[in-house]
């Protein structure tokens, strides 16, 4: 399916991919709020950090189609938003300042997932105080992210090479079976790794 | 529903972090309190599996397809902790990892989408669950309006978080969101039902219940959303709500809306921009449309429960069900 958009990192010899983790994540953060407090109509500002992101693009060593094409997978849901801002008094301008905001912070959080592995945020997460089950959740989530994903397309494999479709109320009910029964293998799946992770003296 | 970065103004995304919060904060203490440590790799693995869910697509009328949004599906098969604890991680994973949501924005979409929508849904599915009785109708049923009644709560309160930073005007916001939301709310149901009626088929006893030994359930986690919930209808909408009529008039006025409203429903429905015709008031009439939505959204989901129900066993247990199961035949 999708297996290149679920791994956004790449991995490149570069500057940017040696800065350590908790350095670009905090850059990247600071960044996005910089960008959004900044006053309306700013221009030249906005131009600067586009200025700035395209050098660390470019740093990166990140072929720019790819980054683009990333950029052009999110936008969508930025415009879908910002035309609801046209309805307005100075609506156009109201809109072209959101647009080019959130394409900055976009752009911004595209370079910061294309150059950092998730294990290192959530290394930093932990660092920094954060819950320890919520880290523990989203590191299990990344880490069975990619086998769910893959057990899902057996299934639907499974499905399609066994039945024709008839109609879409049928398409629903079987998207739907594959869902629940998705839900009951992760549920065995977990109890699985319960025991694992006892047998390794895991502690909460 | 994922605001991106940029939407949010200053004081609505440090009011919605600090709720947000609160809220992931509260849920992870009674995580930790209640949920047995063997069932944390299920947390993880279910925020995974919402995920997953979430990328298979269902098809719609002309060649759209929708996907499950899964906040009433998690709150119905681990309870309403568990589930604010699995969304939240689904939305910090897509804000780090995919972009898919603003950072400054993470604390909104985490107040609207693993907050809002999870605890709505959970009180209108104990709700009609307690009213209802306890078989597999009852359940399905509860589910669907649950799940409807989640988007759209959830929808209506990113529209007032929206209107609240000044990206665009309230009426419109509401409008337009709580419209589209009200459509996605029917499919969301459907999928939810469905999904929920093929896990009571295979594996019944993996629902979150009350134990039975707490006779009295406890109130507290529940008084403790509804409190945060209200908080942010309080903050987010009613100022909007209050000065309703006056503020959809100066839009209205300031474009000429007014007209093209008029000439032209936006989704063909028989209350065109929620005002039934025959009322004056805008508000009252807002009202009056939504009543009607929300009836024919409990009507929809009871005939759906009806549908999905095999004959003569809506009364019996869910043992009973698993029986008749491994009695028939399966495909």
């Amino acid at each position: 399916m999708q297996r290149h958009l679920l791994n956004p990192y790449q991995h490149r010899q570069s500057p940017i991919h040696r800065f350590p983790a908790a350095v670009k994540l905090a850059g990247a953060v600071f960044f996005v709020f910089a960008v959004v407090l900044l006053p309306h109509s700013a221009w030249p500002a906005y131009a600067m950090c586009g200025a700035a992101l395209v050098l660390v693009a470019a740093l990166s060593r990140i072929p720019a189609i790819q980054l683009a094409g990333k950029l052009l997978l999110v936008e969508p849901f930025a415009i879908g938003i910002a035309i609801l801002s046209l309805v307005q008094k100075n609506g156009l301008h109201v809109f072209a300042d959101m647009l080019v905001k959130s394409t900055l912070c976009l752009f911004c959080m595209v370079l910061l997932s294309g150059t950092t592995r998730f294990t290192d945020i959530l290394g930093v997460l932990r660092h920094c105080r954060i819950p320890p089950l919520l880290v523990t959740t989203l590191a299990l989530m990344h880490r069975y992210l990619f086998l769910l994903v893959e057990e899902t397309e057996r299934m639907l494999r499974a499905r399609k090479s066994r039945t024709f479709l008839r109609g879409r109320l049928f398409a629903w009910r079987s998207s739907a079976t594959v869902i629940s029964h998705l839900f009951v293998r992760s549920s065995e799946r977990a109890e699985r790794i319960y025991s694992a992770m006892c047998a390794r003296g895991w502690r909460t | 529903m994922h605001i991106p970065d940029g939407f949010i103004d200053a004081k609505t995304a440090i009011a919605t972090g600090v709720i947000a919060t609160v809220g992931l904060g509260i849920a992870l203490t009674s995580v930790r309190r209640t949920v047995p440590s063997c069932r944390i790799p299920l947390i993880g693995l279910a925020a995974a599996f919402v995920f997953a869910a979430q990328m298979l697509n269902f098809p719609v009328a002309g060649g759209t397809s929708g996907h499950l949004i899964g906040a009433v599906l998690v709150t119905v098969l681990l309870g309403p902790n568990a589930a604010v604890l699995v969304l939240s991680a689904v939305l910090i994973l897509q804000c780090f990892m995919f972009a898919d949501g603003g950072v400054t924005a993470l604390g909104a979409n985490i107040f609207n989408m693993a907050l809002i929508a999870p605890s709505v849904g959970y009180g209108f599915y104990t709700a009609i669950r307690r009213i209802a009785g306890d078989g597999l109708r009852s359940r399905l049923f509860a589910t669907a309006f649950a799940s409807w009644c989640s988007t759209v709560a959830a929808s209506i309160v990113c529209a007032g978080q929206l209107a609240l930073s000044g990206t665009a005007a309230w009426g419109v916001c509401f409008t337009v969101m709580t419209g589209v939301h009200m459509l996605i709310g029917i499919g969301e149901a459907f999928i939810t039902t469905l999904v929920v009626a093929g896990v009571a088929r295979v594996r019944p006893e993996l629902f979150f219940e009350r134990s039975q030994s707490d006779l009295h359930p406890r109130y507290g986690e529940l008084t403790v959303y509804g409190l945060l919930v209200s908080l942010g209808l309080c903050v987010f909408v009613a100022p909007f709500a209050c000065g309703w009529p006056d503020g959809l008039e100066k839009v209205a006025a300031a474009l000429g809306f007014e007209y093209k409203a008029t000439q032209s429903p936006v989704f063909g429905s028989p209350f065109p921009e929620y005002a039934v015709p025959a009322v004056k008031s805008a508000a009252v009439s807002t009202v009056i449309a939504g009543c009607i939505g929300i009836v024919v959204a409990f009507v929809l989901a009871y005939l759906l429960a009806r549908f999905l129900t095999p004959q003569g066993k809506s009364g019996a247990g869910l043992k009973s069900e698993d029986d008749s199961c491994h009695a028939a035949p399966s495909a």
